[in-house]
């Protein structure tokens, strides 16, 4: 390690070091170990988390009686299903509106450039409120559908703006040469520019799928039907909201109301915990601290 | 003026290259062969503005709804105008002012609190010589924010409330419990705790992307000088980087009253309207929950043009600071 150091870096002394390593263990056991007891929880069984008055850091006996009872066709797998495909269809429609819009707008001198891109930046100035918005969707006639949670939510400037800002960064020369070529614009688009462009959709795709999963007031306001809650109304009505699982589902016996909390904590989280780690390496390609200081 | 686009998809045929209408051949025809030429970009770009001027546009007009009394069953059409008397009320309404000094707590708070926590993460993670090490810490650290509010609220029941872990430690040394959730007078610093356990990490990424560029032969100098890191830090690092850090410190200060919705609503009930209160939940449980829809619209229209004038004052500023704001209109 000391020999990939700069020499001007010079070593820190002894105290220094000891500080920043207790630091660090620090900041990492602070994110990791909240999430860390929840599985532990979700995993122990009923009398393991009895005798430890709730939570459990490490389950001295298993038990997937708690994932059992959830995924056995009740509330909540009902809600994983409902957030699982809005995030699917959610995403694919918001990456399809945001690459063309951000392609256009990526023109230099496209027809009505100018205007088109004051229109859509002007909205993050003054973002829609509540009750209007309400009343757009209600309206539309979307209430109690499952777009209610998919079309006020289509494209997000903040997601725009990186995404017309990298394809602007694409070479003008490769464009000019497909188009030499007899390319139209949607042949450039898909033959040329979406093929460079896999990091920034791959990011923007997380952005939008994440806040698709993770989307829960939406519902509360928009749903009158709540068997169309998705996991994030759900979990909030079970484990923030105050209402217990025992007294819906009735009784508990393989698995403590706490391990079946943990397990819908657990289940709402796991899907982000495991696309993570394939897109995480993108962030580091400099996709997005480009974006951040434009 | 016309511009032809070359070989524009071969939607043209070329001869009309050559005969390009003259100047004075009228801006209508150069308006519709623009759009012709430009016909699969701009159907490209549909549905997109669509949506801006369906959900964005369409939803600001909603905003009439502040000068109504407005009944769902009659609509805005059918409902009827009371001018400004929403507003009357909402200026002697002692439960908005609650609103207000709840939202401006908060706020200030995070700006105290918050705002600095990134820029120490920060400094700490660039220190790291390690690239893996570095990284693995990066990747903790970024996990947080793509957690829910609820998720995040969850979690700190489960470690701080009542029968959470950090209780059950407690007892077992024999010490006193603590009251954390739930305690109106733990409100502020729990909910700044939660920000900055969910965003500080995800935040750091601007800081480290401008530490990055800080010159290494202003390292090499300082350290040539006889610098230790303490001194290098406070005379090459954070002068290097205070641009950057007084461009988002600018930027924060126009979205001051931002300070999230979703995080309070949540946990409005455990501590009460009294200290949990800010003006978003105070728009949806008026609106949504009180069936005030004008009183609350009102209210929603308030804070949203007192955001867009800090908006755009710290734009300004940020301009005058000689820094490209982020909003370029």
């Amino acid at each position: 390690m000391s020999a990939s150091a700069p020499a001007w870096m010079g070593r820190p002394g002894p105290a220094v070091r000891a500080a920043k390593a207790v630091a660090l263990t620090v900041v990492v056991a602070l994110v990791i170990f909240p999430l860390w007891t929840v599985l532990a929880t979700s995993l122990a069984s009923p009398q393991n988390v009895i005798e430890n008055g709730g939570w459990v850091i490490w389950p001295e006996e298993f038990s997937f009686g708690a994932y059992a009872e959830i995924l056995q066709g009740g509330i909540i797998t009902r809600a994983l299903l409902v957030s699982a495909g809005i995030t699917l269809v959610g995403t694919a429609l918001s990456l399809t509106c945001t690459i063309g819009l951000a392609y256009t707008l990526s023109r230099p001198q496209v027809y009505g450039g100018k205007p088109m891109l004051l229109l859509v930046l002007f909205t993050f100035l003054f973002p829609p409120g509540m009750v209007p918005l309400f009343l757009v969707v209600q309206s539309a006639g979307l209430v109690d559908q499952y777009a209610a949670l998919i079309l006020p939510f289509l494209v997000n400037v903040f997601n725009l703006v990186v995404m017309r800002g990298f394809f602007q960064s694409i070479p003008q020369e490769l464009l000019d040469a497909a188009r030499m070529d007899g390319a139209g614009e949607l042949a450039i688009l898909r033959k040329v520019v979406l093929p460079l462009s896999k990091a920034v959709i791959a990011v923007i795709g997380l952005f939008y799928a994440v806040a698709y999963w993770n989307r829960f007031f939406e519902a509360i306001i928009y749903f009158n039907d709540q068997t169309k809650w998705p996991i994030g109304t759900v979990l909030r009505q079970y484990v923030t909201g105050g209402a217990s699982l025992a007294e819906t589902s009735g009784e508990l016996a393989t698995a403590s109301p706490q391990s079946v909390q943990m397990a819908v904590v657990m289940l709402a989280t796991l899907p982000i915990v495991c696309v993570y780690p394939f897109l995480q390496r993108y962030f580091a390609k400099g996709v997005l601290t480009g974006a951040l200081k434009a | 003026m016309t511009r032809v686009r070359r070989g524009a998809g071969g939607t043209s045929p070329p001869t009309e290259k050559t005969q390009d209408p003259p100047a004075g051949g009228g801006p209508r025809t150069g308006r519709l062969q623009r759009i012709r030429a430009d016909r699969v970009l701009l159907l490209l770009a549909v549905p997109g503005l669509l949506y801006f001027l369906v959900f964005h546009y369409g939803a600001l007009s909603g905003n009439v709804l502040a000068f109504q009394d407005y009944i769902p069953f009659l609509g805005v059409s059918g409902s009827e105008w009371v001018g400004l008397s929403h507003f009357e009320r909402m200026f002697g309404d002692p439960a908005f002012w609650n609103a207000v000094k709840n939202t401006l707590i908060i706020a200030a708070l995070q700006l105290v609190f918050f705002f600095p926590a990134p820029l120490a993460l920060a400094l700490l993670l660039h220190s790291i010589v390690g690239d893996t090490l570095r990284r693995f810490v990066q990747s903790v650290v970024y996990l947080p924010h793509f957690l829910s509010w609820v998720i995040v609220i969850a979690l700190f029941q489960q470690m701080l409330g009542g029968a959470g872990v950090v209780n059950g430690w407690l007892s077992d040394l024999g010490a006193g419990q603590i009251s954390i959730i739930g305690n109106p007078d733990a409100y502020g610093p729990l909910v700044v705790a939660q920000l900055i356990w969910k965003e500080c990490g995800w935040a750091t990424i601007i800081f480290l992307a401008a530490l990055s560029q800080v010159d290494e032969q202003q390292y090499e100098a300082a350290a040539l000088d006889g610098a230790g890191w303490g001194r290098r830090l406070w005379h090459v690092t954070l002068p290097a980087i205070r641009p950057v850090i007084v461009l988002l410190l600018v930027l924060r200060l126009g979205e001051f009253l931002s300070i999230g919705f979703e995080q309070f609503f949540l946990q409005r009930q455990s501590v009460g309207p009294e200290t949990g209160e800010v003006l978003e939940t105070f728009v949806y449980f008026t609106g949504f929950a009180g069936g005030d829809f004008g009183y609350a619209a009102a209210v929603g229209l308030f804070k949203g043009v007192i955001g867009v004038v800090l908006i755009y004052t710290a734009n300004k500023v940020a301009h005058r600071l000689g820094e490209q704001g982020v909003y370029k209109a």
